[in-house]
């Protein structure tokens, strides 16, 4: 992920999401995908750009702002705010929840001042609650990034935090 | 010492010694010596194994061959097969369902759980899934060879009805029935959909199978391409799941590259081309029509249905959607036959399961044995039971869509019609184990708050009805429910029962009905004592009016 400080050109990543993804309507989520991955969001002027580069194509539907948007506040991966530079992804479901999740959110909590959505004012970590991952057998589950830290105790965090920059 | 380089044990418990076992032995070793192979085989004694319908029993080890009944005259053809020439001498092999129970433990050491039984999981975590090789020398790409060179499309829809497949998903619908439906529905183009949006908390078998053995998907859905006359398939797989995303693409170019996908498969003039999508996060995409509206580039808001995909699907042309989990069986159906596979299993629900252990047991993780066995059995075996100082109270299985039972349900044999009597739901396969010390008003409260938050929000019962449910089990969690507030929550579930658009809403019912089904008592101390028994529930301090 590139930090959303650093200036990207947006037009750029648009046109090689469309070049990878195609320019179809069974495109748009990956396309979306892809702007949020480079960018860690998908601003106002990626959806702009999306709709200029595509009803430019000459075989396309035409796509609108609204739809995008539609889309982009749907699926959960995509985010349409700027976040920190870390996004921590904490499983709050039952499976976790049995084997001592609540203790491990409120030491992350503690740890950060943050509670669910927020960013830290430094822009370094943003705090979100996630559905399900798939890692039940080692909850409860903390995903960092791409990072994933199982069987985590409330006592491991200061130090699981403490190896990001 | 001389190192033997295989070991035979004959059973010599009473009952095999009356049905021959001695003479066998000795026969075993004369025909040891006559191949010249005293001195590389040994020949040892199962003391007792309990009863069994297949003595007396050979089990020849490394390879763990379980063989049975075995006559004193088969003891030749045995050594000479097995030990001479190096391969399993299959007339002899033991029926696959006699490999439970006590004698399962004699495949233990490979690797396996005592009678765990694998179909489904065969190759995952033996093979290398990146190299197709190692794919096709464990019998990759057979089936599909098979389907396509000596079988009629119609052919291989009426093996896989035989076999009695049901839909792994959660639904249990019969596989083979649902694949006539899309080869009946007229059309063109038709699609094949593999569901690999797997989102049910608790479940991650699907991830197991995509990220072990890709390739049987891509061969599974060739073979439903083949069957119902599609020539384009989707994988639908959750944006989560990035590692088991990167194989598949690989496992789709390798398999390309070996002309097992694309076009003429095999020679032949068919051709199947197969597309990966991924997901960008939404439990409810898992809902087939949801999945389908998310391939076309829009919100996963289910559809109304009728009609169904099997007639108006991907683009409105016939599509066929089945679970990852059913489609890794069809390979092994194709190429053995409905008949092995029926011998798994129950004969109302054939073949095995994988489920997915978790919660308060000494062992996390996944498994896969015949339909049919109990939970007590899953925990006690495979989950090398509860942590110490736990004991069981409530289990949860199927997943947040699934059923919440008390401890006295363990005994209820897990395949879909018994549980369907019992009038719990198997989905999904994961099994969360709970120990004393969790409330079943807590874990309610948690399962509600995932349903309020994934609900897509199309229709009014479920967007509403989750919300306000997650609102009064709150307060009862916190000691500030009334006792009529139940009543609310009964008809609550009720209407979202009735009138969801989609499983999600009705589904979300199920675990306010089991708790006050099965722990009423429990539920009403919040609201009556204001405590909570299992001491989890934090309770608010009473409010002093004025």
């Amino acid at each position: 992920m590139i930090a959303p400080t650093i200036e990207c050109d947006v037009a750029v990543i648009v046109k090689e999401a469309i070049e990878k993804h195609g320019a179809a309507r069974d495109a748009l989520i990956p396309i979306l995908s892809e702007i949020n991955h480079a960018l860690g969001y998908i601003p106002a002027e990626a959806f702009q750009e999306v709709c200029k580069q595509l009803n430019a194509q000459e075989e396309h539907t035409y796509v609108s702002k609204s739809q995008l948007f539609s889309l982009a506040s749907f699926y959960d991966m995509l985010c349409t705010k700027p976040r920190g530079r870390h996004v921590i992804k904490f499983c709050e479901n039952a499976p976790c929840h049995v084997v001592g999740a609540k203790a491990v959110w409120d030491s992350l909590c503690e740890a950060l001042d943050l509670q669910n959505g927020e960013t830290t004012p430094d822009k370094k970590w943003t705090l979100v609650t996630t559905s399900c991952l798939g890692l039940c057998s080692v909850g409860p589950v903390v995903l960092i990034d791409d990072d994933l830290h199982g069987n985590v105790t409330p006592d491991q965090i200061d130090e699981i935090l403490a190896r990001y920059e | 010492m001389q190192t033997k380089r295989a070991m035979i044990l004959v059973s010599n418990d009473p009952e095999s010694i009356r049905l021959g076992a001695n003479d066998l032995i000795k026969n075993l070793t004369e025909a040891l010596t006559a191949y010249d192979l005293q001195n590389e085989v040994e020949i040892s004694t199962l003391s007792n194994i309990g009863t069994s319908n297949i003595l007396p029993l050979v089990v020849v080890y490394p390879e763990a061959t379980v063989y049975g009944p075995v006559k004193a005259a088969d003891a030749r053809f045995l050594v000479e097969e097995h030990l001479y020439k190096g391969r399993i001498a299959t007339d002899l092999v033991a029926p696959p369902k006699q490999l439970s129970g006590n004698i399962g433990w004699l495949r233990a050491h490979k690797g396996y759980n005592p009678a765990e039984q694998r179909i489904v999981l065969e190759r995952a975590g033996r093979i290398d899934p990146e190299n197709i090789e190692e794919f096709i020398a464990e019998n990759g790409y057979q089936a599909l060879g098979k389907a396509l060179s000596e079988m009629t499309p119609e052919q291989v829809i009426e093996t896989i009805e035989k076999s009695g497949l049901q839909g792994r998903g959660g639904a249990g619908f019969p596989t083979g029935r649902k694949w006539k439906f899309v080869r009946m529905a007229k059309g063109e183009k038709k699609y094949v959909i593999c569901n690999a949006d797997e989102s049910e908390p608790g479940t991650f078998k699907d991830r197991i199978v995509l990220e072990g053995d890709p390739h049987t998907i891509l061969e599974a859905m060739t073979i439903a391409g083949y069957a119902l006359g599609a020539d384009e398939g989707y994988i639908y797989i959750r944006g989560e799941y990035g590692l088991a995303y990167r194989r598949l693409q690989h496992a789709i170019e390798q398999a390309e590259e070996y002309g097992f996908l694309g076009n003429n498969i095999f020679n032949t003039d068919f051709n199947f081309h197969i597309h990966l999508h991924a997901g960008a996060g939404a439990y409810v995409c898992g809902e087939e029509t949801a999945l389908i509206e998310s391939i076309e580039g829009k919100r996963g808001e289910p559809r109304a249905r009728p009609p169904y995909p099997v007639t108006h699907g991907l683009w409105n042309k016939p599509t066929l959607v089945n679970n990852v989990e059913t489609l890794a069986n069809i390979p092994a159906i194709i190429r053995n036959g409905a008949e092995w596979y029926r011998s798994f299993g129950t004969p109302s629900s054939p073949g095995t399961k994988v489920y997915t252990i978790m919660g308060n047991v000494n062992f996390s993780g996944v498994i896969e044995v015949p339909m049919g066995i109990t939970l007590r059995e899953v925990i006690n075996i495979y989950a090398k039971g509860m942590k110490p100082g736990s004991m069981l109270r409530i289990a949860q299985t199927g997943g947040s869509s699934g059923s919440i039972i008390p401890a006295s349900l363990q005994d209820t044999p897990m395949d879909f019609e018994s549980f369907r009597k019992a009038g719990v739901s198997l989905g999904s396969g994961a099994l969360l184990i709970c120990d004393q010390n969790t409330c079943i008003v807590d874990l309610v409260k948690v399962l509600l708050q995932f349903f309020r938050f994934e609900s897509c929000g199309k229709c009014t019962p479920c967007r509403v009805g989750t919300q306000r449910a997650y609102e009064i089990v709150e307060r009862i969690s916190q000691g500030k429910g009334k006792l009529e507030e139940l009543d609310v929550l009964i008809s609550l579930a009720q209407e979202m029962e009735r009138t969801s658009n989609c499983g999600l809403g009705q589904t979300a019912a199920v675990p306010i009905r089991d708790m006050l089904k099965h722990f009423r008592t429990e539920t009403e101390a919040h609201i009556l004592l204001g405590s909570c028994p299992a001491g989890k529930c934090e309770m608010l301090p009473e409010v002093e009016h004025v």
